[in-house]
């Protein structure tokens, strides 16, 4: 068994290491940008008066560097890590997924570029001009196509919870992205349906692109590190069918009180509210998996940052179907609160377990140990307390100025006033997350280009001195 | 799990359910609005009017609009007003009534937003028709805002140059006391972009009724 694990991940070695290259260049380029806006946010003297790195355009510019630059090149190469692990199949011609990476980093460059020159379309993660986009979807075959064929030189008859995420994921991703080009930037469709659908992509995004991903790793990882069964198979399997079935319906709640008919956010609400379904059978079954081995999860670096995202997720979901309602919607809806829910979702949970799955790929890869246990700890807790900071931020700022804002009274400007202090603060989040991914490049770096005494080194490494803290 | 046929059309029924029940349905129920003539009587029968409402954007305007996409105003901005009595939108004045469908169906691309870090624009042409105010609040956003706006300023817009014989007829105007007026002998013009880009914005108006959506006098 040990050698034909080793055997596959020899055959994916390459293009997986280039994916986590190119994520970690996005994700650190992604950091800069969005340290840029926070600071732009409450300060817009800062760099005005040069048209390209105008919020409005460093804004959308940081979150498709996010989006398409790190979170779709880590899918990349972990999903397909997984599945062929999983599938005990070695990838063939390998090499062709490097080639379809590049063209997915260009088109995005080209894209990125595009977004400053003042070619964005306006509809929330759809930025990228319609130009690039092309290239994008192109690489995207090849690169799901490889998924496909991987999992379809399977051997063995079991299909793995993981395997079920991935295959829906890769099957759902290129489908709503290619939807969403052709009826909101190649061929408009008239008047709202373009925001309909705009607002569709984004649901969609999260909770059938980047969630059922994450979920994957999750339950892969989580398994492994631990050496015992995912608890229950019917709270997996709920969990997956319950996400699949609602995860698209929810999309409508950012129209509530918009110019749409009523119907449309009437089924997202009841969809988002039911969505507490899926996040409570996954929470639980991942928490009755690693119940009991507190001091396992908190020594090993990939399983805190895995049960870190997996408490976002149940948090961050429960904040979302609350805000479904329409009474609070009446308040978070065009504030902070919003934003502050998907960075929850998306950094808190996604990004957060995503590192816990580099952190035990990554060694499987090189066969090398981390370097330093250190850096480990600064990633850890950069990314721990910048991602709670921005949230708290986010929420409390966004609630209050909600509040104000439906109090005609309150002249809007002093709203505006209102929210710069919250805004200074999540600034301070991200300054920490960005410290924080810093201290994982090095690492990173130091581990591939290692000298002899961090090449020998025998064991995983662990958060030892943390655990002492921790468990005192 | 062993029944892969059921895992695949799980999957696939999952996505097609949605495309069909949201954005499929809304562009049968949305994708063909038109602009009418319509508006109610006092029964609220429908009668039949002179003018096609919402109007087509001036040529001028929708060169302004270009402008307001490729500078990302949408990140902040929406255009979009929610009815009386939920939220303060009318109370606000940003509209006399809520925004529907088809106030949007002449825009070829729809700039709803999603964020008011800045206020809705949906009427900004009603509530400012001061040209020259416009230009003063997009060349630097705290002369118009007692330095409260956060708002980035678009000086790129603009040209400040020495004045050559008479101050241009276009030249921004400034306050006497104003700290952020140009040195003496200089004027601040707007570029074609920022003329268009006022044009635009003075053309945001919500000041007709729909059959579905009267301005209640």
């Amino acid at each position: 068994m040990r050698t034909v694990l080793s055997e596959i991940d020899a055959s994916i070695r390459f293009p997986a290491l280039f994916f986590v290259v190119s994520a970690l260049a996005w994700l650190i380029i992604g950091s800069a940008f969005t340290l840029i806006t926070a600071y732009q946010s409450y300060e817009p003297s800062f760099m005005a008066g040069c048209e390209f790195v105008t919020y409005g355009r460093l804004y959308p510019v940081a979150t498709n560097a996010m989006l398409f630059g790190w979170a779709c090149n880590v899918i990349f190469a972990i999903g397909l890590w997984i599945i062929a692990r999983l599938s005990q199949a070695p990838f063939r011609n390998a090499g062709l997924l490097i080639v379809a990476g590049i063209f997915w980093n260009l088109g995005l460059k080209v894209g990125l570029l595009g977004i400053l020159a003042g070619d964005l379309n306006s509809a929330e993660f759809l930025e990228l001009p319609g130009y690039a986009t092309p290239l994008l979807l192109i690489a995207y075959a090849l690169i799901g196509a490889w998924g496909i064929l991987a999992f379809r030189a399977r051997q063995g008859q079991g299909v793995y919870v993981s395997q079920w995420y991935i295959l829906g994921a890769l099957f759902w991703f290129p489908w709503v992205y290619m939807i969403s080009e052709f009826m909101v930037v190649w061929f408009p469709a008239r008047g709202v349906v373009q925001a309909v659908t705009a607002n569709w992509f984004s649901a969609s995004i999260q909770n059938l692109w980047l969630t059922p991903m994450a979920l994957a790793v999750a339950y892969y990882v989580i398994p492994k590190v631990l050496g015992r069964p995912i608890h229950s198979y019917t709270l997996a399997l709920l969990g997956f069918v319950s996400l699949a079935a609602l995860g698209s319906w929810t999309g409508m709640v950012n129209l509530i009180g918009g110019p749409v008919p009523v119907w449309m956010s009437s089924v997202s609400i009841v969809a988002s509210v039911m969505m507490v379904i899926p996040v409570i059978a996954v929470g639980l079954n991942l928490y009755m998996t690693v119940k009991g081995a507190r001091s396992d999860v908190w020594r090993s670096p990939a399983l805190r940052f895995v049960m870190f995202g997996i408490m976002s997720y149940f948090f961050a979901s429960l904040i979302g179907s609350v805000m479904a309602f329409r009474s609070v919607n009446e308040i978070t809806h065009f504030t902070t609160f919003a934003t502050g829910q998907t960075q929850h979702l998306v950094y808190g949970f996604f990004t957060m377990v995503m590192f816990g799955g580099l952190y035990y790929m990554l060694p499987r890869l090189t066969r090398r140990e981390w370097p330093s246990s250190t850096l480990i700890f600064f990633h850890f807790w950069g990314s721990a307390l910048g991602i709670t900071t921005i949230v708290v931020s986010l929420l409390i700022g966004g609630w209050l100025a909600g509040n104000q804002m439906n109090n005609a009274e309150v002249p809007f400007l002093d709203v505006v006033q209102s929210m710069v202090p919250w805004l200074e603060i999540r600034s301070i989040g991200v300054l920490c997350l960005a410290i924080g991914h810093i201290a994982f490049a090095l690492n990173f770096l130091w581990m591939l280009f290692a000298t002899g005494t961090i090449r020998a080194k025998q064991g995983p490494t662990l958060l030892e001195s943390a655990n002492q803290e921790g468990a005192a | 799990m062993k029944n892969l046929p059921l895992l695949f059309c799980g999957i696939l029924t999952a996505l097609a359910f949605s495309l069909m029940g949201l954005v499929l349905s809304s562009y049968i129920q949305l994708g063909s609005l038109t602009q009418t003539t319509e508006t109610l009587d006092e029964l609220g029968n429908p009668i039949a009017g002179e003018t096609l409402y919402p109007a087509m954007m001036p040529g001028a305007a929708q060169q302004g609009k270009a402008v307001y996409t490729d500078l990302g105003c949408v990140t902040c901005h929406t255009q979009q007003v929610r009815r009386a009595g939920y939220g303060s939108d009318v109370e606000r004045e940003w509209g006399k009534r809520g925004t529907v469908a088809r106030d949007y169906v002449t825009q070829g691309n729809v700039l709803l937003g999603s964020q008011r870090l800045g206020p809705d624009l949906m009427t900004i042409g009603e509530r400012e028709d001061d040209a020259n105010r416009h230009h003063l609040h997009l060349y630097n956003p705290k002369i118009t805002s007692e330095g409260k706006s956060t708002m980035p300023q678009y000086s790129f817009l603009y040209q400040t140059r020495a004045v050559e014989g008479a101050v241009s007829a276009n030249a921004l105007q400034f306050d006497a006391d104003s700290d952020y007026a140009p040195a003496a002998g200089y004027e601040v013009v707007p570029t074609q972009r920022a003329e268009a880009l006022v044009e635009y914005l003075l053309s945001l108006k919500l000041n007709y009724s729909l059959p579905e959506a009267q301005i209640s006098e």
